[in-house]
């Protein structure tokens, strides 16, 4: 009995000691996690990575609810587990001892320093997976912090001169002229590219244009002059052009089509940013045809693989402009009725559209062209519109509030609609949507999805575009008044191009999907991801 | 690849038959590098790598074996060689080279100085996806004086008149002044499109034409057409507003007519998206009309006139010693060549050009001239305002003032030469013997005494021949030439 009570004893003992330990680690369990988080940031900052790794699994193990045994019992239970996996090579407590390890690196000899290299490897890797079976745990210690901020993009950091750097050389690399500056920006958007129509990119590229396409060389420059100019026409040019790029294209001995065309076709985009920032529709386009590229297999041939891209691009112009706009162009004109007074603000191919199928379908309505400086846009739009025979009015934005009153509907068209619902429009959309909003009159905004865009932005400031700040002088009479601007030097001349609309002051997006509120915009989105 | 360079260098400047009766005209020295240099120079400091060269066989036999004649040029030189005598068109040489045309076309001329950007009027060309795109620029007088030419320079040239438009870049009327009978004739077709034209005279026609493709495949199957600048460039001006461009036109039913199936079916497919950009894009060219952007015309030409800069046609005399005296400032070499043997008690003006091996000796005033190759000046020589080509001897105390001495000809001692020309390898006898030259006089191989004459009249000029377009006087006055002893 005293044997048994004996040797109960310390069974006992350490029983006792476990129902302490386990009291204490039930009441203090989250005191004890905190202590070894602690502890665990000490060492880290000490030692080495693979260390870190081995030590990480002591506070995974005991914050699961089964642990109850002190993590001092734990370590040699997991050292020894790490142990066996790397390839033992000399001395495996030399290996699981952290601590003298990075103290010995500088005897060890070279086989030595190799197994030590696989044994971290494999430490890692070992490590990750654990990491993910306990994923929400191991986000606790902060030595495993993925990169959360986003990089911001270039061409919203114009005034940090180590990003500019860091352009000048990418573009050099894909041996692409850089184009430079023009003028005094305003010193609230000094963080965005000004150039000037007067110096085209062309000025530095030699002329039978080798190193870029020419078809590509010819977009930019109908890019720079403003000659394609919407949303939909640039989309649908730069597919055109990427068609006849890979009309062009053969593939280099020893490389695969997939890839070697994804990586012409960055120099190409490059080029056509610098002659003018990309809009939200091209950048969706050039995603898709990146994936199309990438997703080609690799047992097709080349002609197969150029015929399959030319059908995908025709595809999806087919799909995102041209159906959509039927589509679009169907409900919208279930929104328009007998009578109605339509405001529409400078030239939307896509609003266009909607009212002259409306007018070909017999609905009786009249159409209010407003239009601004510097683009006067308007006047394009009302020349279509009077084509058809569709009664117009034109006024300037300044006129606005005046002609309010008479209107019913406003129908805007969009750049890109932005993931928290904010509309990005030509510069004035805003304007044109608030003071609706302020005569009561709904605001119906036409957008396609494909321009739906993961961006949120909230103001006009961050992220812009400035055109050519000598768009703003006018020649009246023989004298042009700000013929000198340069020379005054408190004086800058802004031009921008786009403003964002907030989701209060529209009342309806039309899409090809359906007559959706600006909220929706984000589950459009999703949907559209995952179909993908 | 986007575009192919051709340069025509056949021509036989006819209206410097002084010059060029001895030395074809690609390869006359200005400025101490041979004429056809300069637009060699212009294309390939834009980066182009070949050039397709036409001339004729003289000139391809002095380039390769004239030591003189130093080309220096990068790029690559495909030469096609036409028969001289075959009195052919610039038209007529491109048809002659349509095999090797397989795309668009930059058309220049050898006689084209200039210091333009290329790139403005290339850029024209592409992004209007023009079918014509050329260069002009504004005219300046000529204030020197030529020698040989008695009296004001008649206004003998006939004029161009150039409508453009209210940008100044669509081109929308040219013709010639000879080819107009009363006035100028301007189609109600063109009023209608644009009321607001600019009719321009005064601009000189740089030659420089970028072409499409499926003009020359037009000029290959139409071969009426001899001279572009006579010819066809005005018809496509004219055509622009033709109303059977607007349907298939003639230069596109030759296009359809050469192409595979397949071909049109790609090219009809590409031209649905680009006409859905332009419908969806909105811009236009004009205002004020109900029409689309070009008027729904596919066929238009551009033009790009410069305002400042450096341009001339080195066609005529005036126009070849203008270019003398602005050489220089186009290129960066030092104005004394290294391996002239200048003695150090002369004086050479700052904007003179000396070329290599010369041999200049004391006692020597030279100013605002240009010294050919391998001359020898004596002492006590003063040159002023003249061109001195290569090869040429100028003996002691000779005065040499607003002249041009051909290659290999001799000055003797004492010579007093003022506002004439020296025909090539002619000698000039030494003073005491002969009185001095009077002013403008030409002195060359055509009149009859073997002695220097000096006439109280000069001898009759040659009349300068009109433009190219009318061939049969052209001919004629070839002939003439051939003719005289």
């Amino acid at each position: 009995m005293a044997d048994c009570g004996a040797a109960d004893g310390p069974v006992k003992k350490d029983d006792i000691v476990r129902a302490k330990n386990e009291g204490k680690e039930l009441t203090k369990e989250e005191k004890q996690r905190l202590r070894k988080e602690k502890k665990h940031q000490k060492k880290q900052k000490d030692e080495k990575r693979p260390s870190e790794r081995a030590k990480e699994k002591k506070p995974v193990a005991p914050s699961q609810p089964v642990a109850t045994q002190p993590p001092t019992q734990k370590a040699p239970t997991v050292l020894p587990a790490s142990a066996p996996i790397p390839v033992p090579a000399s001395g495996a407590p030399s290996h699981s001892s952290p601590a003298p390890s990075p103290a010995d690196k500088p005897a060890k000899s070279r086989a030595e320093q190799k197994a030590e290299r696989r044994a971290r490897q494999d430490a890692d890797r070992a490590s990750k997976q654990q990491s993910c079976f306990s994923s929400s745990k191991t986000k606790a210690p902060p030595s495993e912090l993925n990169p959360v901020v986003k990089r911001l993009p270039e061409h919203v950091q114009v005034d940090d001169p180590a990003v500019v750097k860091r352009l000048a050389k990418k573009l050099e690399r894909q041996q692409i002229p850089l184009r430079s500056d023009y003028g005094y920006k305003v010193s609230l958007f000094s963080h965005l590219h000004q150039y000037s129509r007067k110096a085209p990119l062309t000025q530095q590229l030699s002329i039978p244009s080798t190193v870029i396409h020419p078809s590509i060389v010819r977009l930019g420059l109908q890019y720079s002059q403003g000659i394609v100019v919407g949303s939909n026409a640039r989309s649908v040019a730069l597919l055109h052009a990427f068609k006849q790029v890979i009309r062009d294209y053969t593939t280099p001995p020893n490389e695969e089509l997939a890839r070697d065309l994804v990586n012409k076709l960055k120099p190409y985009i490059s080029f056509l940013n610098q002659c003018r920032p990309l809009s939200a529709s091209m950048g969706n386009a050039i995603k898709y045809i990146k994936k199309e590229i990438s997703n080609i297999p690799s047992q097709f041939k080349e002609e197969e693989a150029k015929t399959k891209l030319q059908k995908c691009i025709d595809c999806y112009i087919n799909e995102n402009v041209v159906l959509a706009a039927k589509a679009i162009s169907k409900y919208a004109i279930k929104k328009i009725s007998d009578g109605d007074v339509i405001l529409v603000y400078g030239c939307s191919s896509l609003v266009n559209h909607i009212l002259c199928e409306a007018y070909d379908k017999s609905r009786k309505f009249r159409v209010i062209v407003v239009d601004s400086r510097p683009r006067l846009e308007g006047r394009e739009a009302l020349r279509r519109l009077v084509q058809r025979g569709i009664s117009c009015t034109y006024v300037l934005i300044s006129a606005l509030s005046y002609i309010l009153p008479e209107v019913s509907k406003v129908f805007l068209g969009a750049h890109a609609l932005l993931a928290n619902g904010y509309v990005m429009s030509r510069v004035g959309t805003s304007q044109i949507a608030l003071v609706a909003r302020t005569f009561n009159v709904p605001v119906l905004v036409c957008c396609e999805t494909y321009k739906f865009c993961e961006r949120v932005q909230t103001d006009s400031f961050v992220s812009n575009e400035l055109d050519d700040p000598d768009d703003l002088m006018v020649t009246r009479k023989g004298k042009t008044q700000l013929e000198n601007w340069h020379d005054v030097s408190s004086l800058g001349l802004l031009n921008l191009v786009y403003d964002v609309t907030p989701p209060d002051f529209v009342d309806l997006v039309i899409t090809d999907l359906g007559m959706i509120p600006c909220t929706s915009v984000p589950v459009v989105l999703r949907v559209k991801n995952l179909e993908q | 690849m986007e575009l192919q360079a051709v340069l025509m260098a056949a021509g036989g400047g006819s209206r410097m038959m002084d010059l060029t009766y001895n030395t074809p005209k690609p390869l006359l020295p200005v400025g101490n590098k041979p004429l056809i240099w300069y637009p060699l120079n212009l294309l390939e400091r834009v980066g182009f790598e070949e050039v397709i060269v036409i001339t004729t066989k003289e000139v391809q036999k002095m380039i390769s074996t004239d030591p003189k004649v130093k080309l220096d040029v990068k790029m690559k030189l495909d030469l096609v060689c036409i028969q001289e005598d075959a009195d052919m068109g610039t038209a007529d040489a491109l048809r002659h080279i349509q095999q090797k045309v397989k795309t668009d076309v930059l058309v220049v001329s050898c006689d084209l100085i200039t210091d333009a950007a290329l790139h403005e009027v290339v850029d024209l060309f592409r992004a209007h996806n023009a079918t014509l795109s050329m260069l002009m620029s504004k005219a300046h007088e000529f204030t020197e004086t030529v020698p040989g030419q008695k009296g004001k320079k008649k206004t003998g040239e006939q004029r161009d008149f150039v409508g453009v438009d209210g940008t100044g870049k669509r081109l929308l009327f040219m013709a010639n002044e000879a080819d107009l009978d009363e006035g100028v004739v301007i189609r109600k077709s063109i009023m209608r499109k644009h009321p607001r034209m600019h009719i321009k005279t005064g601009l000189v026609d740089a030659h420089l034409y970028c072409l499409k493709k499926s003009v020359v495949d037009f000029l290959a199957d139409n071969k009426s057409i001899s001279s572009i600048r006579g010819e066809l460039v005005p018809y496509l001006v004219r055509k622009q507003f033709s109303k059977s461009t607007n349907s298939p036109k003639v230069i596109d039913e030759t296009h359809q007519n050469l192409k595979k199936n397949d071909k049109i079916q790609i090219s009809s497919r590409d031209e649905e998206l680009l006409h859905l950009t332009q419908e969806r894009s909105c811009w236009n060219d004009h205002r004020g009309d109900m029409s689309d952007a070009y008027h729904g015309g596919r066929l238009r030409c551009y033009v790009h006139i410069m305002d400042e800069g450096i341009c001339y046609r080195v066609n005529t005399l005036a126009a070849y010693i203008e270019a003398n005296r602005l050489a220089p400032k186009l290129f960066d070499e030092p104005a004394v060549h290294p391996s002239a043997v200048v003695s150090e008690r002369c004086l050479i003006g700052a904007d003179s050009i000396i070329g290599a091996s010369c041999q200049i000796s004391d006692k020597t005033s030279i100013k605002r001239s240009t010294i050919g190759v391998s001359t020898t000046v004596r002492e006590k020589v003063k040159v002023t305002n003249s061109i001195i080509m290569h090869g040429v001897t100028i003996e002691e105390g000779c005065n040499i003032q607003g002249s041009v001495i051909c290659s290999n000809a001799v000055i003797g001692r004492g010579a007093d030469i003022k506002y004439c020309l020296v025909g090539s390898a002619q000698r000039i006898e030494p003073d005491g013997e002969n009185p001095k030259l009077q002013a403008r006089s030409l002195y060359f191989p055509y009149t009859q005494s073997p002695q220097p004459s000096i006439h109280p009249h000069p001898p009759p000029l040659p009349p300068t021949p009109p433009n190219s377009y009318k061939l049969k006087a052209q001919h004629s006055k070839r002939a003439q030439f051939k003719d005289s002893p």
